[in-house]
């Protein structure tokens, strides 16, 4: 089944993400993560958020990562390479975590929870893709987000450019 | 169509959040700590989206995680300034190198 090969994928790019010590390699394992998350909410009936993260992550914030590998790291000595702390902690934390979400996952028994048995779920009503629903939600219901989200953008490209400028040079 | 289960995406969603959390605890260079950050933002997104698909009308999870992403991006552009300008100061993105807050 599709769903299965796209968590694989993204369980073993995002495992090796953490295992290599390789900076490049890391950012493009992130790539096949992100790639294969993008998959996975076709599959979940979210075509408009999968087109999201496919524009966004992969075509956004990939490069960015990447930009910054290049840019902060000289290729030629060490520094691509990324060292290890912490390891013997940071993988006692993160396995409790695991376990004890999969844990309160397993033993939730969320099937059964009345208001997702109400619902029909693989059905989008007339339409056959979510972008017009989306579209009028968020002129409607979300127009405060929507607009305060475009605010962030503005501050946050502003902030961006005026940290990152050199001021010697300028 | 068969149905995914809804356990096998939230047991996704685990395994890729605690991978996450191991990054941002063992790795030392600020872009792959920064890498675990978005991991962990991408886990919380397949949860909103995954209980969406049980909303269809309303579809809140999805308008929900479609703002997470906006904010991530925003998050991203910033935070990769701060690194850019932290490796032209110290000449290392290491960050227990850096730990420092005079010049």
């Amino acid at each position: 089944m599709l769903f299965y090969i796209f968590a694989a994928l993204a369980i073993v790019s995002g495992a090796y993400m953490v295992l290599t010590r390789n900076l490049l390699y890391a950012g493009f394992s992130l790539l096949i993560t992100l790639l294969s998350i993008a998959g996975i909410y076709v599959l979940l009936f979210a075509d408009f958020i999968a087109v999201t993260q496919l524009m966004v992550y992969v075509g956004g914030v990939l490069v960015l990562i990447l930009f910054g590998i290049m840019l902060s790291s000289r290729v030629h000595d060490k520094s691509v390479l990324s060292e290890n702390v912490n390891t013997v902690w940071g993988t006692l934390v993160a396995g409790l975590i695991l376990v004890g979400l999969s844990y309160n996952i397993l033993k939730a028994n969320i099937s059964s929870l009345p208001w997702l048995q109400m619902t029909v779920v693989d059905v989008l009503g007339d339409q056959k893709s979510t972008v017009q629903m989306i579209g009028i939600k968020l002129m409607t219901d979300f127009v405060l987000p929507f607009e305060i989200a475009s605010l962030l953008l503005l501050i946050a490209l502003m902030g961006a450019a005026y940290i990152a400028t050199n001021k010697q040079k300028v | 169509m068969e149905q995914i289960p809804l356990e096998h995406i939230l047991l996704l969603s685990a395994v890729l959040f605690s991978l996450g959390i191991l990054a941002v605890i063992t790795k030392r260079h600020a872009v792959v700590v920064l890498m675990g950050i978005e991991l962990i933002f991408n886990a919380a997104n397949l949860n909103l989206v995954a209980f969406s698909r049980h909303d269809p009308t309303l579809m809140q999870g999805q308008l929900f995680s479609l703002f997470v992403i906006v904010v991530a991006a925003a998050e991203a552009a910033v935070a990769l300034a701060i690194v850019l300008r932290v490796y032209q100061h110290f000449r290392t993105a290491n960050l227990n190198e850096i730990a420092t807050i005079e010049n």
